[in-house]
Order: structure tokens, then sequence, then C-alpha cells
């Protein structure tokens, strides 16, 4: 008997040391189950930068086999210390550099004064093009602005309820517009892109600045100057950039990872603020800083005058056409 | 006033998957939203781990900071709560959530999500306690009738704890020490900066 079960035991150690010389991670788990255990320390500290802890989920949603990302708090300091950073020079910095430019330039008169006579600049289509977008830009840029801002700036003024009602209606439009906005950056391109490829003569124009920065300066340009083009190619790449983060947005669960939301929410608010700063300028200089510069995009024509200061070889272009009139000529002002 | 807090004992729990389905039950959840999950972390290698993650009522939460409504606030026991009618469903606080714990139910066109829900910590919302219209909106407020989350009431292996921060914490330390291992307070340090009374 005692013979047996010493054989057994021989026979068992065996059996066991086999074990453990063909399969070492087996022979371990059969004696120390937690040896080799996950330790949310060591995962932590073997995150890269943005990186999540994940896992298998027997949920048929990808999104939720993230177990920690502590990515989220760096997201939460971004929009918490930084986008209101970015705003406020943005925004503010533009406000203030225009009132600056408006109290030492004052408004950009036409040196010659009215001419009386008015050239075809934006055809209708145009118009319509350029307003599609714009109007579409405003309504874009305020429910965004107050979707970033409008806890700290509007909703101690309406209350939670109405602040919360207004802030969901702008949701709405901001995902709807989204759409004509972006028909409006395509037209825009097709239409205008063969005016806006740059050229020597902006380096010109660059040089003197503008002709912006001194009364009867005015160097040559074609239909669009070099700031023209800067704008359209900011309005073309920044409306692109836009597109392509708010479409991940307007669809999250395309992407279905939360750090690349993250990521595509950032590049849409920087790119934002960005946007409106420059498009402060824009609406500036096309209204208050310029004298006859929003007949272009009101009533479509401008004056003569204006046109020759500042498009002369547009003009020159046109008038070659046949398709405005000639400088000498004069026509009968119509009744405003 | 307790500070509440989940904590999970990895080593204990054994993917049931009973929390969630007692969570979904408890508070009549939507089809497609989990307040609560069980992700397994190295899946079928030696030494995987289930964690069961929800909320986990952080301290100065980022869902929180980021939402632009401002529809959160945090309770005396500081569990972190929202307001379904302020929510405009944007999807910030997901964003920010470092565990995944807010859920939207698609509604409406693209990916235009309704009004967020996620773990109350079975204490309801901003309504009127115990009453029909905050069954509705956030399910069952246990907390008010004096019960822990329905979750870490049920769980058979005691791997899921609820309670007072603080003392779980000591419980779970107390395990680590008889057994002699434990994988981690899953979440803490993350959603308290590892402060035991945060």
């Amino acid at each position: 008997m005692s013979i047996s079960i010493s054989k057994l035991r021989a026979v068992c150690a065996a059996i066991a040391l086999l074990f453990a010389v063909a399969h070492p991670a087996a022979a371990q788990l059969s004696f120390k189950p937690t040896a080799e255990a996950v330790q949310e320390d060591q995962l932590l500290k073997a995150l890269k930068e943005g990186d999540k802890i994940s896992g298998r989920i027997s949920i048929p949603d990808p999104m939720a086999s993230s177990l920690i990302q502590p990515a989220g708090r760096e997201w939460r300091d971004f929009q918490r210390s930084k986008l209101p950073v970015i705003g406020a020079v943005a925004i503010i910095g533009m406000f203030a550099l225009l009132a600056v430019f408006l109290m030492i330039r004052g408004r950009i008169r036409v040196d010659h004064g009215f001419a009386g006579i008015k050239i075809l600049r934006f055809a209708s289509f145009e118009r319509f093009t350029h307003w599609l977008t714009a109007s579409c830009f405003i309504i874009l840029a305020l429910s965004g602005l107050n979707i970033s801002f409008g806890r700290v700036l509007i909703l101690p003024l309406f209350g939670p309820e109405a602040f919360s009602t207004l802030t969901a209606w702008g949701k709405i439009a901001h995902n709807y517009l989204a759409f004509p906005f972006m028909l409006g950056l395509v037209m825009m391109f097709l239409i205008w892109i063969k005016d806006n490829i740059p050229s020597k003569l902006d380096l010109e124009w660059i040089k003197q600045g503008g002709g912006i920065l001194a009364n009867g300066k005015h160097p040559p340009a074609r239909r669009f100057n070099a700031g023209q083009k800067g704008i359209f190619w900011i309005v073309i790449i920044g409306g692109a950039l836009m597109s392509l983060s708010g479409w991940y947005l307007l669809f999250p669960y395309i992407p279905a990872n939360v750090t690349e939301l993250q990521f595509w929410t950032v590049i849409h608010a920087v790119i934002a603020m960005l946007f409106v700063g420059v498009m402060l300028a824009h609406i500036y200089i096309g209204s208050v800083g310029m004298e006859g510069a929003f007949d272009a995009m009101g009533t479509g024509e401008v004056d003569l005058n204006w046109a020759k200061e500042h498009h002369s070889l547009w003009v020159e272009e046109e008038q070659a056409k046949g398709r405005a009139p000639d400088t000498g000529s004069s026509r009968p002002m119509p009744a405003e | 006033m307790a500070r509440v807090k989940f904590l999970c004992d990895a080593d204990r729990c054994i993917e049931c998957n009973a929390c969630v389905t007692a969570c979904k039950n408890e508070h009549e959840v939507p089809w497609g939203i989990n307040r609560r999950r069980v992700v397994t972390i190295n899946d079928g290698k030696p030494g995987e781990r289930s964690v069961s993650m929800a909320c986990m009522h952080c301290t100065d939460a980022p869902c929180a900071a980021v939402c632009p409504v401002s529809c959160f606030y945090t309770t005396a026991d500081a569990v972190v709560l929202h307001s379904k009618d302020l929510c405009i469903g944007c999807g910030y606080c997901f964003y920010a959530c470092p565990f995944g714990a807010p859920q939207y139910p698609k509604v409406g066109n693209f990916g235009s999500r309704g009004k967020m829900d996620k773990c109350t910590y079975c204490a309801g919302g901003p309504e009127a306690d115990s009453t029909p219209a905050e069954y509705a909106k956030y399910g069952a407020n246990r907390l008010a009738e004096g019960k822990l989350p329905i979750c870490a009431e049920m769980c058979s292996t005691k791997s899921l704890l609820a309670g007072d921060g603080a003392i779980i914490a000591e419980i779970y330390k107390e395990r680590v020490m008889k057994r002699g291992y434990g994988s981690g307070m899953w979440g803490w340090k993350t959603a308290y900066s590892d402060s035991p009374t945060g």
C-alpha cells in the first residue's frame, strides 16, 4: 500500500513536471492565478498620448469597448482653458485691430470721387453664391460660438431653460445649414478659381501693402487683388477643413472612435475661431472699411472710379471686351 | 454626507454581465443604451481581467466641465447627475468622459443624438424623488429609498462595490492584503486623481 502511494506520488510529480516543462504558463496558472494578471497601473503607464485602455465587449457597439481614456481630461482642459484663449485672441483681437485701423486710416475713400458710372462686377449668380455661403456662415458661426462660449456669456442672461432651447435650435441649424454652406463653398470654388490663381502681380500688390495704408496709391490688380485672393483661399481651405471635420462630427458613428472624434472637434473649433476672425476683417473691408466696396456684392455694380482704383487691369479687360462703359462716355445715373 | 463611489474588484469579476442586465431592468433603459458594461482586458490570455464600468461620478467631472448648456449637477453624495430637459444631445460629454459613460439614443437625421443617458448611481434626476416623471427619464431612485445601486447590490461575487468611497476602498485593501494580489482600483486614478476622499 505504502509502495503504491509513493509510486502514485512519483507519477503525479512526473506529470506535474511534464506540464511545467511543456507549458510553463499553465504550470504557473495552476499555482498562482494572479501572477500575470493585468494591472491597471501598468496599463495606464504604458498608455501613449491620447490612447485608451480597451478590451473585448459583448455589446454590439465598438465604442463601448473602451474602458478608460484619460485623454478625455485633456480634451476637457482644451475646451475649458485653451479654446477660450484662442477664441478671444482671434475674435476680440481682430475687433481691436480693426478698431485701431479705422481710427488711424479711417474709411478708405474713392480718391477721385464717384464717377456716377456703374460697371457690373458680380453677376446675380455670383452674388447668390456669395450670400448663400455668407448667410450660412453667419448662422454657423453664431451657433458654434454659442456652443463654445454661450454657457459663460449667454446662459446667465437667459437662464438655463431658455438658453437650452436656444442652443438646441442652434444645434439643429448648425447641423442642417452645414449642407448649403458646403454647397456654397463648392460653387464659389468653381466660379472664382480662374480669377484667384496667384500671379506675379500679387507680389507687387503685397509689396505696396495693397495701397490701403496710404491715400492715393493703388497697385494694379486684375479681377481679384492679392488680398481678395487670400480671402478666397482661406475660405476654400478653411471651409474644406471645417467641412471634413464637421462631417465626422455630423456622423459620429462612422469613425466610432472617441479619440478620433476628439481630434476632429479640436480641429473644427480652432479653425472656426481663426475663420471667424478673418471673416470679420472681410466683412469690415467690404462694408464700413471701404467706400463703394459693398456695391460689388449689393447691387453687383460698382462705381467706375472705384473699380479703376482697385482693379485697374480688370476694368481695362472689361472695356476691351466691350462689357464696360469707356472712360469718356457717361450714362445717366439711375434714380435710387 | 458620504462621498459615494463604485469600485470593481476585477480579481473577483467573472464577467457574468448580471450588473448590466440588472441595471437595464431596474431602470427600463431603452434598447441600444447600456449604462453599465463589462470590458474584458487581455481576453483569452493568461491574466485576463474583466472590469464592470459605468459612470464613475468623477471629482471635477469632465462631462460637467464641457457641457455647453451646463446641464450637470453634483448631489450632496457626490453623485454626478444631469437634466434631460436641458440636455441638447451634442455629444461633448461623451468626448470628455474617460469612461465612455454617456450614451445617446439615435434619433433624427445623421448621427443626431437624443438626450444623453447615463448611470445615475440609482439616484434619479432633478425631478422630485421617486415620481413617475423622474422614473420615465432617469429610472429608479434607489438612493432616495435608502438602497445602494442595484448593480453592486446584486453582484454575486461581490466584485462590484458601491457606497462610501473611504469604506469600499478599505474593504478592497483588506481583500488585497488577505489574498496577496489585486489588479487595481480600476478608474479611480482617472476619476478621483487617486484621492481617497476626493
